[in-house]
């Protein structure tokens, strides 16, 4: 059903989804995105570093066991912890959007699945942080 | 924020079809390569907590990875997974929060999932004897 004011609503509401304004940022889901995608970004920055300190071992073994040394700092540990919170997260929430987008699980489970997800995360980071 | 959306593709100067269908290769590759990294993350991170329990040092890693000629193929196998996945969702977000899209970030990209391939399993190949 098309009325005159039909294309001024829709440029209202395109301009609005444009803004991205406070009410979607209040959402969850917004947070879960956020959090994907950070996570996703440290990630991706951490992951070339690790293979390389990794590929030392052919080279040099002591010069990786000089590296390991120096990550018992707990600077360190305390980093390494929030990578594995990042990885644990990034786990979660992805595995989460796959059921999304091919399991089609609906919208009214997605909170608890959210807390989940976080609560799954963050106790992997505890049991990494409490054995490291 | 692009107006293709999250998998749309430059365009400017591609052919459409050509350009949807490479879209949709970046999307199946995206998930395909999520669900393989869903189940190595799982397994990494059990490895982990157990690895840094038992004392983390050169020796025990390579003890570890030598083990059974599984570990070798299932951390080549992460590594790929990781190579393809890691550049496309960078792409996402360079294209969504930079607003960069075209042939030499893609290209950037390439080289940075050369980077993670060579780098990933020369580490492999490292810590197998």
């Amino acid at each position: 059903m098309m009325d005159r004011r039909a294309p001024a609503l829709a440029a209202q509401l395109a301009g609005r989804a444009r803004r991205n304004d406070a009410r979607a940022r209040s959402h969850p889901g917004y947070w879960a995105f956020l959090v994907h995608r950070l996570s996703g970004i440290a990630l991706a920055v951490f992951l070339p570093i690790h293979f390389l300190v990794l590929a030392q071992a052919l080279a040099h073994p002591a010069s990786l066991d000089a590296f390991l040394d120096w990550t018992r700092q707990p600077a360190v540990k305390l980093a390494e912890t929030l990578l594995v919170l990042a990885l644990a997260a990034h786990l979660g929430g992805g595995v989460r959007l796959l059921f999304v987008e091919f399991a089609g699980w609906r919208a009214e489970w997605q909170k608890t699945a959210l807390a989940l997800v976080a609560a799954g995360a963050l106790a992997v980071a505890l049991l990494f942080a409490l054995a490291a | 924020m692009s107006d293709t959306g999250a998998w749309g593709s430059p365009a400017a100067t591609g052919n459409p079809a050509t350009t949807a269908r490479a879209a949709a290769w970046r999307f199946l590759l995206q998930r395909a390569s999520a669900a393989v990294l869903a189940l190595c993350v799982v397994v990494h991170l059990v490895t982990m907590v157990y690895a840094v329990r038992h004392g983390l040092s050169s020796e025990a890693i390579v003890a570890r990875m030598n083990a059974n000629p599984a570990w070798p193929a299932f951390y080549g196998l992460f590594v790929v997974a990781a190579a393809i996945h890691a550049p496309l969702g960078l792409r996402t977000v360079v294209d969504e929060w930079l607003g960069l899209q075209g042939g030499v970030i893609d290209a950037a990209l390439g080289l940075f999932a050369l980077l993670l391939l060579g780098s990933g399993l020369y580490a492999v190949h490292a810590l197998t004897r």
